[in-house]
């Protein structure tokens, strides 16, 4: 079928790779190797998929398949995320011709372990509940069209929509952990998403709180790790900045009751 | 009276239908198998239809609503068609005011762009992520009625089964916590399914991992009529991978993209070096009027007949060239970015080429499923709209069977899944309101039970031979060979058999691992099992319909039009439809061919052709209704479409 660029790994016959594995939740982690058949175009996703096929170790142990997180596969739905090689990103864009072998596996170390690769994500959900990422409707009966938007904003606003809530930013960043308040980069981001809509605004007040609170953008480090790391290439520090200015503001109007 | 509803999935119909439900004050328990945020409807790509002519071309919901049953060969139910379209421009309107990021026109408006089989700009869209960024507006609303307490997510959780009372009504659910295995019943007094299609009994599809069609088929397997099953969607333009076939969204043609192979198969030059006249621009050739935005079906059964038949893919390869690159679009680089970066951004990512370079390199893969479960078209008679034939079961979505016939119109998914949703929503606060006797606790024990029983002997499967997914993979590629773009009965026998080799290889599975946590090898087998049973359904309903409409192609039955330079056929396609009211005049029985009136000449051959097609309608357009049947093939019964909008006529593009 269609063919893969990138480095030609043709030569290559297998692939290596040792994947951090888990039992269950407060388990202590094990490290396994495993060696799957090479095919072309292959990414990460695949060489998993070729596991559970055989669940087999390299050294020819019968194991349990390996657990992970996907859905589309296609780096719209934000499931895959995992460490690889180290890096926070989306297991389906990361094509085995460009990673260095062994590829090393890890579950994202910021979140609760679930099994394997699988964590707990359910703390960035409840963080778009405390800035309240949304445009508050008054209902979804017909009200008419909605006002105008340049296009110059659409493609601003476009870029933050993209946000997967994948977490590779969360992973990433220095001050996020689960000892931290630091609510995070994509929410920052969410928060400057929905201030910059012509009613989504209307909540900004509220959004500016929490992000004037303990843990809110002030928290932020400045390693800038987070838009690094994005698979989206959304510009979060931007989002940081400017989330930054609208606290000042918002905090010397609160000051001054107006 | 109950005032709590389950609703199953958490994608665009899911959230559609919560969203309703909430607002009318009732609770609602969300189950999804992943987050909501995480559904499938995030890969849609392309747009979402409506007919609301900021373009100045004339365009109307009627419009709309003759494309979409035209494009699904008249199988759709029409009246419900014909409302989904006047409701576009609602919709639209509604999502706009959520804050969905659609493109738009230099005055702010919304930005529209055409889509395959219609000539009207008619597709709002978001960049190529549309259904992504439809997905999160609603999933936003969603989360402020969580916070509000009015919605319940349970993320993570799989549904297993409906639970139903002595008297055959729907009362709740039973679903699964997906991170420890617990199985809970749960009271609903109204339950909606909105669990998408299931694309991957195909095994390498556009869908996502989660869409295996499980619990579709489980209340299928619990007595829940599967309609049009053998109507499967094979989208024209993919990308093959290792772990699945990739979109490549209509709208790239939409934009200008253009379908092409070099004249010369043997032409072994870069594609950007081989100057138009060498090229073979094989859907504009063959199709004048619509070019490449003939719609889906026709595009792929010419893609199929390129690479297969005659042997002229790319490389000798089962791949043509799609080709997007400025200087044959027409549109600049900028622009082609700002319209379809998200779609661009997957074939430079997956693939290591640019798109606006050089031209990509596609080939069919199944994507959606036009059939689904049978739901009602009519608040009449004790049914209900959107409900199932199981009383106070509901559903919505690509899981529903009724807006699409035998051919989806791209973009049309998306508007079909939140209209699907919002009609069920009503319906659905209303029969929980008056069903409020609270169901014996009985009921729901004994389900729960039943459930347990299937887990614990499921985990009990250790000693086989067979693994899961490599049973799931034989079946995706014996489908795929034999189910999709071209049918013929001998394949379809062979594959059926094949079927029941897979339910008996299943027994003999050794799931390889029996822990708590997300064991995912035993989800899979259970889904497998299911799986197979909609398999069973989708090929018998194949195997039956001997004649060719929209997806569903029998070359063993098709009728051959006569070559249009021949025989001098009208163009005009309502010169068919008064041939038809013609026939239908004359005599009601045996048809005896007249002549249109319309003073166009026409030969004997197309009179024939004509009065073959009348005989084929009177006897084909009817939805396939399959009946579960337990360790048996389904049975298979028929139900007539209604033509209360517009009578059919021959499917022509040219």
């Amino acid at each position: 079928m269609a063919s893969s660029n990138g480095n030609d790994s043709s030569a290559q016959q297998t692939v290596t790779l040792r994947i951090k594995r888990q039992k269950a939740p407060g388990e202590a982690p094990y490290w396994e190797t495993f060696k799957v058949p090479y095919e072309r175009g292959m990414n990460v996703i695949s060489a998993l998929m070729k596991i559970r096929l055989n669940p087999e170790t390299a050294e020819g142990r019968k194991t349990t398949p390996v657990t992970w997180d996907a859905g589309c596969l296609e780096e719209v739905c934000g499931a895959c995320s995992m460490r690889i090689n180290g890096i926070p990103r989306q297991s389906c864009t990361a094509l085995i011709d460009n990673l260095e072998q062994p590829i090393v596996l890890e579950p994202f170390s910021k979140f609760p372990v679930i099994r394997d690769l699988m964590v707990d994500r359910t703390p960035m959900f409840e963080s778009l509940k405390r800035v309240k990422a949304w445009v508050p409707v008054d209902g979804t009966y017909h009200l008419g069209p909605a006002e105008k938007i340049s296009p110059e904003m659409q493609q601003i606003r476009y870029k933050y929509s993209e946000c997967m809530t994948c977490g590779c930013c969360l992973e990433a960043c220095p001050q996020y952990n689960g000892k931290s308040a630091f609510i995070g980069a994509s929410v920052i981001g969410q928060s400057y998403l929905f201030n910059a809509h012509p009613t989504g605004k209307n909540l900004k007040g509220d959004r500016l709180d929490v992000m004037m609170g303990v843990g809110g953008v002030v928290d932020c480090g400045n390693a800038q790790n987070c838009v690094r790391v994005c698979p989206k290439g959304i510009p979060l520090t931007d989002a940081i900045a400017a989330i930054g200015g609208q606290v000042t503001i918002h905090a010397i109007r609160k000051m001054l009751h107006f | 009276m109950s005032k709590n509803i389950i609703v199953i999935g958490g994608g665009l119909a899911g959230l559609a239908a919560t969203i309703k439900i909430a607002e009318a004050g009732f609770h609602v328990d969300l189950f999804s198998m992943v987050p909501v945020k995480r559904s499938h409807s995030v890969c849609a790509q392309g747009g979402i239809n409506s007919a609301k002519d900021m373009k100045g071309e004339g365009d109307h919901p009627d419009l709309h609503t003759t494309d979409t049953l035209f494009g699904g060969e008249y199988l759709a139910d029409q009246p419900l068609v014909q409302d989904m379209c006047y409701e576009g421009p609602k919709i639209i309107d509604l999502l706009d005011r959520m804050g969905v990021p659609f493109n738009r026109t230099p005055e702010g408006n919304l930005d529209f762009r055409r889509f395959g089989g219609t000539l009207f700009q008619r597709t709002a869209y978001a960049g190529a992520t549309t259904g992504q960024q439809l997905m999160y507006a609603l999933d936003e609303q969603v989360r402020r009625f969580e916070a509000d307490g009015k919605v319940d997510k349970y993320e993570y959780w799989e549904f297993l089964s409906a639970i139903i009372d002595d008297d055959g009504i729907c009362r709740g659910v039973t679903a699964m916590n997906l991170w420890d295995r617990t199985v809970q019943a749960f009271k609903g007094g109204a339950v909606c399914l909105a669990t998408g299609g299931p694309g991957l009994i195909y095994g390498k599809s556009t869908n996502s991992v989660i869409n295996t069609g499980a619990a579709n088929s489980r209340v299928y397997q619990q007595g829940v009529n599967y309609a049009n099953g053998e109507f499967i969607q094979v989208h024209p333009t993919s990308i093959p991978g290792a772990d699945k076939l990739r979109l490549i969204s209509e709208s790239v043609r939409g934009e200008g993209g253009r379908v092409w192979v070099p004249k010369n198969p043997a032409d072994k030059r870069h594609p950007t070096d081989i100057p138009d006249s060498e090229r073979d621009y094989f859907l504009e050739r063959k199709f004048p009027k619509y070019g490449n935005l003939v719609p889906r079906d026709v595009a792929t059964r010419e893609i199929f007949d390129i690479c297969v038949n005659e042997e002229r893919g790319v490389n000798g390869e089962n791949q043509v060239y799609l080709d997007i690159t400025p200087e044959r679009s027409g549109q600049t680089a900028e622009a082609l970015e700002r319209k379809l970066g998200g779609v661009l951004e997957i074939y430079r990512k997956f693939q290591g080429a640019d798109p606006l370079k050089e031209p990509m390199k596609i080939f069919p893969g199944v994507h959606y499923s036009m059939g689904g479960l049978w739901v009602s078209p009519v608040d009449d008679g004790g049914q209900i709209k959107q409900m199932t034939n199981i009383p106070g079961l509901f559903a919505a979505g690509e899981a529903d069977f009724q807006y699409h016939g035998a051919n989806r119109l791209g973009a049309n998914s998306l508007l079909s899944c939140i209209f699907g949703g919002f009609l069920a929503a009503p319906r659905m606060c209303e029969w929980a309101a008056s069903h409020s006797k609270e169901a014996d606790q009985a009921i729901y024990d004994r389900e729960l039970k039943r459930q347990n029983e299937i887990n614990e002997r499921v985990l009990g499967m250790t000693s086989g031979s067979e693994n899961t997914f490599q049973i799931h993979k034989e079946l995706g590629e014996w489908m795929t060979r034999y189910c999709t773009v071209v049918r013929r009965n001998e394949d379809l026998e062979k594959l059926a058999g094949k079927i029941t080799e897979f339910e008996e290889r299943w027994h003999k599975i050794d799931i390889n691992d029996t822990a708590k946590p997300a064991n995912q090898s035993f989800l899979w087998t259970r889904a497998l099992w299911d799986m197979l049973q909609l398999a069973k359904a989708i090929v018998k309903g194949a195997t039956l319909r001997n004649e060719c409409r929209g997806a569903h192609y029998k070359p063993d039955f098709d009728l051959a039009m006569p070559e249009k330079d021949k025989m001098g056929i009208p163009t005009d396609t309502d010169v068919y439809r008064e041939f038809v009211a013609a026939l239908e005049a004359q005599n009601k029985t045996t048809y005896k061919p007249l002549p249109p009136k319309s003073g166009e000449e026409v030969a004997p051959e197309f009179i024939d052709y004509m009065t073959r097609w009348v005989e084929k309608e009177k006897t084909w357009n009817k939805s396939t209704l399959a009946t579960y049947k337990e360790g048996d093939q389904p049975d298979i019964s028929y139900l007539p479409t209604a033509m209360t909008v517009e009578p059919p006529k021959p499917r022509i593009y040219k």
